[in-house]
């Protein structure tokens, strides 16, 4: 809109919208300032806001008495594994479905979409057993296996929305210059593509991060990640609000910081293109 | 662009995907098929294959059941109301000229980034609980008893954390969409003399009726799989049992295996109805 | 070294059938051109040559060896697409370099034939920029240094003009024919412009709904079209055509005389009509005539300045040898 806006009415929306953002990022906020306070300050009533001594022995705490440095290599070990192991999967996937489009292109496409939809209760037993039988329950392996499946209609479907936007004419240059499948997706379609391929696995490695359910049913404590971790805290003994806060911090900042770099990627990679 | 070779090529690129989301859907699923025909409660050393559709019979005919689906309906149903009506003004705030945009979507972003368990247990402890907790301080503050959230209102509690998590989605979403309305159709209402409230019920409104349905259909799917908020919070009591926490229950705690098979089934065949109404928008647009 | 012949080559799209059986030579150092409307497949047949499609039918040719199924790295041509193709990511030296690269060339080798190439194109200065840093013109000739170096025994280009202002169309003409004169080499070209068509071909293939209507020279094709529709693609402005009984004294159905063939005299000539709308070139003018023997005016080109005005009346004699007659299936009578 060309028109100009008064600075009082900019004003009111900026006040509005601040009130509205700072209350909604509250908790994150109240979460931070928390972790930084004794444990009988964190109760106390009045609740203090930011004049009290900061302390970061919580951190302390966390790091060295409980299993949070293991969580933590396992949410990283599951997170990016469970979506590497996708990416190899999908681009030659993608590839197929964004530069020779058959006539089912469409419907496998769409098949691959609605095997997230399974409620994963549904099998929920089936992979209990077959872990057992194969030595693999409360292991980072079987996660990011189960994980890579859960995703891979996501990884397929954003690297297939990427692809598209590349020039097939580029492509077929490469193969009138003599390159092969392989040379073609190496020296042409990836280093053009690479923007979309950090996206998708910035976006699938926060989604596989934050996954509550297979990370909490499939493990117990060898590879049980952060939302394992932090879960165990949630019937203990005495005053822990602090100490809560701090392993909360430790767990969701990485992600918080990724998160704010992806939005654009979470349009794309959730709404399926339903929405533009 | 196809030529046989190509195409051959294409068919062997895309078969590791298929083959594996293949076995993922078929081998577990035909598994949980299989039990929920049989009686298998491995805790009592109960195994008799075929039952044929007692198991089915069984869990439906429950009052868990029944109660369940009410508890899935109130809480999706809940969820869905505050985040639509939330994400669409949050959308329509965001949408108008101001300093520090970009910070303000940060922080309305924020929360979809916390993990499931984090928040449940933030929520928990530091906002509900009735006697430590921020909420309980401010009833104190106005002279009132502190309400006990968790015990008092548990669903509207998992409602409230759940719903705050998914809020910055059903913005985003909306935002995109409110954004891509061209601003000459709402300047030509308001040359017409169309006033604010008007111009968003005639022509914001149904912009948008796209963008609502999609957050409809998707937050849907995944709010039918809610599981670690309610694990860390309640356990499914109070009220606050699911149809996916039941089968859960029924599979991992009870260990019925072949009551909580078919509960699994029950899911997966409502999910699929959702799925096909999402799947219809997709398609339609996959064409452009 | 670059001959390419098409024996009955068919292409289907399901059921549609595209390019109807076809036969064509193409010799050795010919640049032909592929003209015609748009859709009338001749971008499709040249990626049928290049090996970008399959054919439904038919056996290609490449210097007598059979190249129906030959990938298109494998067949030794190499294409300048319309929109250049160029890989966004690699410099221009990179980009010619891709397909030695994908030969396996050794680089001094491949250094010595982009050194060659960025020669011959004026590209030396160009060699590390982007293709994102070139002008439209630049691009152009990265796509055709990047075909030159692989030395191919044809080159394709598909509308390889279309996506450049009017100005350096004209120019970049002239340097493929040059180059095409230096090379020797075999040039397929694909354009729906004919006067790119008739400035740079040795032969024409004039193609309409995928059926080859015309081969020939471009002196061919202006003189002695084969039927109705060369005639009237042909040429610019288009051959006037003229039915009913004016073509029935000259023994036809329809008889067609071009603008430049038309004299206009003071009195007393074949037809007469009033002045429509009249285009002053400075060197041609062109009249648009309305006449009582044609629906639509017609268009008489006049060397000069000529003075007549809007509603005068003129008279037109066709020169008698530029009639030419055409039967009622649309084919020319000799």
């Amino acid at each position: 809109m060309a028109r100009a806006i008064s600075p009082r009415k900019k004003l009111m929306w900026t006040a509005l919208a601040w009130g509205f953002g700072l209350l909604i990022f509250f908790p994150i906020l109240w979460t931070f300032l928390t972790s930084f306070k004794a444990e009988s300050t964190a109760i106390s009533d009045p609740p203090v806001w930011f004049f009290f001594d900061w302390t970061v022995q919580n951190y302390h705490d966390v790091l060295e008495r409980s299993n949070y440095p293991l969580a933590l290599m396992n949410s990283i070990i599951i997170a990016v594994g469970s979506t590497l192991l996708g990416i190899v999967i999908a681009v030659p996937a993608a590839w197929a479905m964004a530069f020779v489009p058959g006539d089912r292109t469409k419907d496998v496409l769409l098949w691959m979409l609605s095997t997230k939809m399974l409620p994963a209760v549904g099998v929920l037993y089936p992979l209990v057993l077959i872990a057992k039988y194969f030595g693999v329950m409360d292991s980072r392996l079987l996660l990011v296996v189960v994980l890579m499946l859960i995703n891979l209609p996501i990884i397929v479907w954003m690297l297939y929305t990427y692809f598209r936007e590349i020039p097939g004419e580029i492509l077929e240059a490469s193969r009138m210059d003599g390159a092969s499948l392989k040379n073609e997706i190496l020296y042409v379609l990836t280093p053009m593509a690479l923007p979309g391929i950090a996206s998708t696995i910035l976006l699938n490695v926060i989604l596989a991060w934050n996954e509550a359910f297979w990370t909490i049913l499939l493990t117990t404590v060898d590879a049980a990640p952060l939302t394992k971790f932090i879960a165990s805290f949630s019937a203990p003994e005495g005053l822990f609000y602090a100490k809560l806060s701090a392993a909360s911090i430790m767990a969701i900042a990485p992600i918080l910081i990724m998160g704010w770099f992806s939005q654009k990627q979470l349009v794309r990679g959730l709404t399926f293109g339903a929405v533009k | 662009m196809a030529t046989e070779h190509s195409k051959s090529a294409a068919r062997i690129m895309i078969a590791p995907a298929v083959f594996l989301l293949l076995v993922w859907m078929l081998i577990p699923l035909c598994m949980t098929l299989y039990f929920s025909f049989a009686d298998y409660r491995p805790m009592r050393g109960v195994f008799d294959a075929w039952i044929g559709f007692d198991n089915y019979v069984r869990f439906v005919s429950s009052s868990s059941f029944l109660s369940s689906v009410g508890t899935t309906l109130w809480m999706v149903g809940g969820i869905l109301a505050i985040t639509i009506t939330g994400g669409i003004l949050l959308a329509l705030l965001l949408d108008q000229p101001m300093f520090g945009q970009g910070i303000v979507r940060i922080l309305v972003i924020a929360p979809f980034f916390v993990m499931p368990t984090v928040s449940a247990l933030v929520w928990k402890n530091m906002f509900f609980n009735v006697d430590n907790g921020l909420f309980s301080y401010f009833y104190k503050f106005f002279g009132m008893q502190p309400y006990d959230f968790l015990s008092q209102s548990p669903l509207l509690s998992i409602v409230i954390i759940v719903a705050w998590q998914w809020l910055p989605f059903a913005t985003l979403i909306m935002l995109t969409a409110v954004q891509s309305l061209s601003s000459e159709q709402l300047e030509a209402a308001e040359i017409d003399g169309a006033p604010p409230l008007a111009r968003f019920w005639y022509i914001i409104l149904p912009h948008l009726s796209r963008a609502i349905t999609v957050v409809i259909l998707i937050q849907t799917i995944f709010l039918l799989s809610i599981f670690a908020e309610i694990f860390v919070t309640t356990n499914g009591a109070f009220g606050t049992r699911t149809l996916t926490y039941l089968v859960y229950q029924r599979v991992l705690e009870s260990q019925n295996i072949g009551l909580g098979s078919a509960g699994g089934i029950v899911a997966v065949i409502l999910a699929n109805i959702i799925a096909i109404f999402l799947m219809r928008i997709v398609g339609k647009n996959i064409d452009n | 070294m670059g001959r390419i012949t098409l024996e009955k080559v068919q292409k289907k799209f399901g059921e549609v059938e595209v390019i109807p059986p076809l036969d064509l030579t193409i010799e050795d150092g010919e640049f032909v051109v592929f003209v015609g409307p748009s859709g009338c497949g001749k971008s499709t047949l040249l990626r049928l040559i290049a090996g970008l499609e399959d054919v439904t039918g038919g056996e290609i040719r490449i210097d007598g060896q059979p190249a129906t199924n030959l990938p298109p790295a494998k067949r030794g041509l190499a294409m300048v697409f319309q929109s250049y193709a160029l890989y966004p990511h690699m410099s221009v030296r990179k980009n010619i370099a891709f397909p030695l690269k994908m030969a396996n060339m050794p680089v001094e080798e491949q250094n010595r034939r982009i050194e060659t190439a960025a020669k011959a194109l004026n590209l030396t200065d160009y060699l590390d920029r982007r293709p994102g840093q070139l002008s439209g013109g630049q691009r152009q000739r990265v796509a055709i240094g990047r075909a030159i170096v692989r030395e191919p025994s044809a080159f394709l280009f598909d509308e390889p003009l279309s996506n450049l202002d009017a100005a350096l169309r004209v120019g970049m003409r002239l340097e493929i024919s040059e180059l095409h004169k230096k090379l020797e080499t075999t040039m397929i070209y694909v354009t729906h412009d004919q006067v790119e068509a008739m400035t740079m071909a040795d032969k024409i293939v004039v193609l309409r709904a995928g059926h080859i209507e015309q081969v020939g020279t471009p002196l061919e094709l202006y003189h002695t079209p084969r039927n109705l529709f060369v005639a009237g693609f042909i040429g610019s402005p288009k051959m006037n055509i003229i039915g009913g009984e004016t073509a029935a004294r000259h023994d036809a159905m329809h008889i067609g005389i071009r603008p430049e063939h038309m004299e206009i005299v003071e009195s007393g000539g074949t037809f007469v009509g009033k002045v429509g709308v009249a285009e002053h070139l400075g060197s041609d003018t062109f009249f648009h005539v309305h006449l009582a023997e044609m629906d639509e005016p017609m268009t008489v080109r006049a060397t000069g300045e000529v003075g007549l005005r809007y509603g005068d009346t003129i008279h037109l004699t066709p020169q008698a040898d530029k009639i030419h007659r055409f039967d009622k299936k649309g084919l020319r009578i000799a």
